[in-house]
C-alpha cells in the first residue's frame, strides 16, 4: 500500500476530495494562514480551519447536476463562436448578431466559471494572519539607516561641491525646456490678429462674396476673409439688424453698412462659435456654455460666463459692390490669454 | 476500485504540476513566492468587487483599443468622402473632412466587426470611468485610505485623473463635430494658464488652434504616453495593494491583525476570471445593441460649426458645468490678464484634488488618529468624513447637471438662464445641505443599529408561547464591532435569521 501512503501526502498539499479535513497544528503548516514556522500561533487565528470543502462533495448528484449545468453554459460558448462565424462569414457581420454573440459566449463562460467556482471548487472563507502589519523589526531599520549614511555623510561634507550642483541642475533643467520649445511656434502676435485685412472680401462657405441685398432683415451668415476658410479666429457673423435700434459705440462709426453689422464669431469665454441668433432679442446665444450677447448694444454680454463683448468687424463696400472690412478686428478676438493687453 | 484508478490519475497529475514547478523553481526560486501567491487571501465583500470591474473593463479597452488603432488615421488632412467600394453612407458623400473622421466612418460601416468593437471600446471606457469613481468613494467612505494606505490613495487619485483625460483624449480622436468642439473649449482653458497658457497651448497643438499636428500627437498621447502611466501607477496599486494586504470591514472574529476571507486559489481565482467575461460580455453587448458617439451623424470638425447640445462623457461633465456656471469675471491689470476659464477650468479642480490629496492627513487631524488600521470604517462610525464625501458628491452632481443645461432647459420646459442660476446656488447650497442630511442620518443610524438599506429601521416585538413579550435580539446582544445586525459585512452567520426563527422553537 505504498501508493496510499504518498497520497495521504497529496492529499495534504493538493487539497483533493476532503479526507483531510481537520486541525492544522501550528508551524506544521504554516503557509495556509500566514503564520511563519516558530512564530507563536496568534490569538486571532483559529486552529481549526479547513478551506478544503466544497458545496456538493457529499452529494454526488448534485455535484452532477451542477457539472451538467456547467457543461450547457460552455456548449453555449460554443455555439456563440459558431453564430460568430456565420455573422462574419454570411452576414456582413451584422453588429447586432455580432452583439449578441460576443455577449452570450462571454457571459455563459462568465457565469460557468462561477457556478464552477461555486459549486465544485473548494474554499470558504478562512481567517489569517496579517503577520506584522509588513512593518520590519527596529535592528533592520537601524541596518537600512546605515546603507544610506554610507553615502550620504560623504556627500553632506562637500559643502563646496553641493553649492555648485544646485545652480548645475537648475541650468540643466531649463536646458531641457529647449526640446520642448520645438513642439510649437512662439505665440508672438499671432493671436492678435486674425487674417481680415484692409479691403478683405467677405465670403460664404462656398467661397462666394456677399453684396449687402443678399442677406435679408434679421438674416445670419458666417463669412470668411476670402482664401482663409480655415483659419480658427477669423470666422465673422453678417447680421442684419434692419431698422432695430442699433448702439454705436465711441470709436465704432462709420461700421456698418446700413442695418448690416459683423462680430467675431468666436466666443470671448472659450472660442466656440457663438452662432445661435435670437431675432426676436436680437441675441447671439453660445451652444457651448449659454453665453447670450446683447447684437444691438454692440454684442455686449448680458448673461453667461463671457467677459467680454464680441469685437466688431468694421465694413464697407468695395468698387464691385461685395461687402469687404475696411481693417482687421481693432481688437483681439475670442478667448482671454496672458498677454492679450 | 475506480477509486483507485482515479487516485492514480491525481497523483500522475500532481507528479506533473509538480515537475512543471520544479523547473520554474530550478530558474527562479520561485515556490515560496507562488505558494503564498496562490494561498493569499482576499476578504470578500460585494464594494470589493468594483476595483476589479474597472480593471477588468481596462483589459476589454486594451483589447479593443489595439484593434482601433490598427484603423485609426491619426491625420488632420482634408479629404472628400468618397468611398469607392464596400458600404458607404450617403449622408457623407461629397463632404469635406479629415483623414482621421473618414477612418472612423471606415471602421464604423466597412469593417466587418469594426462597429462593435468602436462601441464596446466607448462603452468599456464609460464602465471603466464609472468602476474607479465607485472604487474612489467606497474607499474614501469607509477610511481605506488611512494609514498604512495614503500612497495607494495618491496613486490612485492620479490614476483617475489620467483615466478621465484618457478617456477625454479618445473620445477626441474621431474629430467630428461634438469632440472638436470639445477639443476647442481644452484648449481656451490651457490657453488661459497665466503666464505660460499662449505657449503651453501653442506647444500641444504644435500652433494657434486647431494646429497642424495635433491629431497625431494625440493619438501618441491617448495610444502610448496615458496608457503607460496607466498601466504603470495600476501596477504600482496592485503590487502595494499586494504587500499590505486588503483592508476588510470589521465582524465577528475579525481584527486589526488577521484577515478573513477565501484563497486566491482555485475559488476567488475563478470567479475573478468570470467577473472579467461578464464585464467583458457588458460591454460588448452595449457596444453592439446600444448606439454610443455616432460620429457620422455630428459631422467632421470644421472651426465654424457647433451645435447645441454638445456635452462631454459623463466624468468630465464636472468641469464643464463648472466653466458654465462660472460668472462672468476675469481679472486685468498691469496689461495683462487670467481669463475666465481658467477659475472654473483649472484653479477649481486643483483646489478640490489638492483637498482630495491630503485628506489622507488632513483626516488623521481630524480624528487624531495617527495609527495604522487594517478595519474599515462604516460610513456611519465618521459622520464628519460620510457628511464631506456627500458634499462632494452633490457637488459633482450639482456641476454635472450644470454641463446639460441646455438639455435639461428644453426638457423642464424652463428658461436657460434660470436653470444656471438654480445651480449656481445649488453648487453652494447643495453640499451643505447634503453634509449635515448625511451627518444626521450617522448620528441616527448609529443609535437605531440598523443597516440602512438590508433592514428596516425600528425593532420587532414577539410573543411567546407562554404569553410573555420580548424584543428581538435581546437574547443575543449584538458583539461589539459588528452591525448591530449580528453580521460584520454581510457574510458571517445571520445570527438575526436565527432569533427570528426563536418564537418558533419557543412554540414547539
Amino acid at each position: 500500500m505504498t501508493t496510499s501512503e504518498e497520497l495521504t501526502g497529496v492529499e495534504r498539499d493538493g487539497h483533493y476530495a476532503g479526507e483531510t479535513a481537520g486541525r492544522l497544528p501550528p508551524g506544521r503548516n504554516p503557509r495556509h494562514f500566514g503564520i511563519d514556522p516558530g512564530e507563536p500561533w496568534p490569538d486571532d487565528v483559529p486552529m481549526d480551519q479547513d478551506d478544503t470543502h466544497w458545496r456538493f462533495e457529499n452529494d454526488p448528484k448534485a455535484a452532477k447536476r451542477a457539472e451538467n449545468r456547467i457543461a450547457v453554459l460552455f456548449v453555449l460558448t460554443l455555439l456563440s463562436s459558431a453564430g460568430l462565424a456565420w455573422d462574419y462569414i454570411s452576414n456582413d457581420g451584422q453588429t447586432q448578431v455580432a452583439a449578441a454573440c460576443f455577449g452570450v459566449g462571454l457571459a455563459a463562460l462568465a457565469v460557468g466559471l462561477i457556478l464552477m467556482a461555486r459549486d465544485l471548487m473548494p474554499g470558504n472563507e478562512v481567517t489569517a494572519s496579517r503577520g506584522h502589519h509588513h512593518v520590519s523589526e527596529d535592528p533592520d531599520r537601524v541596518a537600512v539607516a546605515e546603507s544610506l549614511a554610507r553615502g550620504i555623510e560623504p556627500f553632506a561634507r562637500r559643502a563646496f561641491l553641493l553649492k555648485v550642483l544646485a545652480p548645475v541642475g537648475g541650468a540643466f533643467s531649463l536646458a531641457l525646456l529647449f526640446p520642448i520649445a520645438s513642439l510649437g511656434p512662439r505665440p508672438h502676435r499671432d493671436l492678435l490678429q486674425t487674417k481680415w485685412g484692409r479691403f478683405t472680401r467677405a465670403v460664404n462657405q462656398d467661397g462666394q462674396p456677399i453684396r449687402p441685398n443678399d442677406l435679408p432683415v434679421d438674416g445670419i451668415l458666417t463669412v470668411f476673409p476670402e482664401g482663409y476658410m480655415d483659419d480658427a479666429l477669423s470666422p465673422t457673423l453678417l447680421i442684419n439688424v434692419g431698422q432695430a435700434p442699433f448702439r454705436i459705440v465711441k470709436g465704432n462709426e462709420g461700421y456698418n453698412i446700413g442695418g448690416i453689422v459683423a462680430f467675431s464669431a468666436i466666443c470671448t469665454h472659450a472660442a466656440c462659435p457663438a452662432k445661435l441668433y435670437n431675432t426676436q432679442t436680437h441675441q447671439l446665444i453660445c451652444p457651448c456654455h449659454q453665453s447670450t450677447f446683447d447684437v444691438l448694444d454692440n454684442a455686449k454680454p448680458v448673461f453667461g460666463p463671457a467677459p467680454r463683448s464680441l469685437p466688431q468687424l468694421p465694413l464697407t463696400v468695395d468698387a464691385e459692390g461685395y461687402i469687404v472690412s475696411q481693417s482687421d478686428y481693432t481688437q483681439p478676438v475670442g478667448p482671454g490669454f496672458w498677454n492679450r493687453g | 476500485m475506480s477509486s483507485t484508478v482515479e487516485r492514480a490519475a491525481a497523483k500522475k497529475r500532481y507528479s506533473i504540476g509538480k515537475s512543471v514547478l520544479d523547473t520554474v523553481d530550478e530558474r527562479f526560486g520561485s515556490s515560496k513566492f507562488l505558494t503564498s501567491a496562490l494561498d493569499k487571501i482576499f476578504p470578500d465583500h460585494w464594494s470589493f468587487m468594483v476595483g476589479e470591474i474597472a480593471m477588468d473593463s481596462l483589459i476589454v479597452l486594451i483589447i479593443t483599443g489595439i484593434y482601433l488603432a490598427l484603423f485609426y488615421v491619426p491625420s488632420g488632412t482634408d479629404v472628400v468622402y468618397a468611398p469607392t467600394s464596400g458600404h458607404v453612407y450617403a449622408p457623407l458623400v461629397g463632404q469635406h473632412m479629415s483623414e482621421a473622421y473618414q477612418s472612423v466612418i471606415n471602421l464604423s460601416f466597412n469593417v466587418r466587426f469594426g462597429l462593435i468593437m468602436r462601441q464596446a471600446h466607448h462603452w468599456a471606457a464609460l464602465i471603466f470611468l464609472a468602476a474607479v469613481t465607485f472604487h474612489m468613494c467606497r474607499i474614501f467612505f469607509s477610511g481605506a485610505f488611512r494609514k498604512p494606505r495614503e500612497i495607494n490613495w495618491i496613486i490612485g487619485l492620479i490614476l483617475w485623473q489620467i483615466v478621465s483625460l484618457e478617456g477625454f483624449t479618445g473620445y477626441s480622436l474621431p474629430d467630428d463635430l461634438l469632440s472638436g468642439t470639445g477639443i476647442r473649449v481644452i484648449y481656451s482653458i490651457i490657453q488661459s494658464i497665466p503666464l505660460v497658457g499662449t505657449w503651453l497651448a501653442y506647444d500641444l497643438w504644435g500652433g494657434r488652434f486647431p494646429g497642424p499636428t495635433f491629431l497625431p500627437r494625440l493619438f501618441v498621447i491617448h495610444e502610448f504616453l496615458f496608457p503607460l502611466l496607466i498601466i504603470g501607477l495600476l501596477t504600482a496599486h496592485l503590487m502595494i495593494l499586494w504587500r499590505q494586504k486588503h483592508t476588510d470591514f470589521p465582524g465577528p472574529g475579525k481584527t486589526e491583525t488577521n484577515i478573513r476571507g477565501s484563497r486566491v486559489w482555485p475559488q476567488y481565482a475563478l470567479k475573478a476570471g468570470g467577473l472579467a467575461m461578464m464585464v467583458a460580455a457588458v460591454s460588448f453587448l452595449l457596444g453592439g445593441l446600444v448606439q454610443i458617439n455616432p460620429v457620422w451623424l455630428y459631422g467632421s470638425y470644421n472651426t465654424f460649426t457647433v451645435s447645441a447640445g454638445s456635452q462631454p462623457d459623463w466624468y468630465l461633465g464636472w468641469l464643464d458645468g463648472a466653466v458654465r456656471l462660472w460668472p462672468h469675471w476675469e481679472f486685468r491689470s498691469f496689461g495683462h490678464e487670467i481669463p475666465n476659464p481658467f477659475f472654473p477650468g483649472l484653479l477649481m479642480p486643483g483646489i478640490i484634488f489638492t483637498v482630495m490629496f491630503a485628506w489622507p492627513w488632513i483626516d488623521k487631524r481630524i480624528y487624531n488618529d495617527y495609527k495604522a488600521h487594517n478595519l474599515l470604517d462604516r460610513p456611519r462610525d465618521k459622520p464628519f468624513r460620510t457628511g464631506v464625501g456627500v458634499a462632494a458628491i452633490i457637488y459633482f452632481i450639482d456641476l454635472t447637471l450644470a454641463c446639460a443645461t441646455d438639455l435639461l432647459a428644453n426638457d423642464l420646459h424652463i428658461g436657460f438662464e434660470r436653470l444656471i442660476e438654480i445651480l449656481q446656488i445649488g453648487v453652494f447650497v447643495g453640499p451643505v445641505v447634503g453634509f449635515f442630511v448625511a451627518y444626521r442620518v450617522c448620528t441616527a443610524l448609529q443609535r437605531t443599529n440598523a443597516h440602512p438599506i438590508q433592514r428596516p429601521i425600528g425593532g420587532v416585538i414577539y410573543r411567546t408561547a407562554d404569553g410573555a413579550y420580548h424584543t428581538l435580539g435581546e437574547h443575543h446582544p449584538a458583539p461589539a464591532g459588528a452591525d448591530g445586525n449580528g453580521h460584520g459585512n454581510g457574510h458571517g452567520p445571520d445570527t438575526r435569521r436565527e432569533e427570528e426563527a426563536l418564537p418558533t422553537s419557543a412554540g414547539d
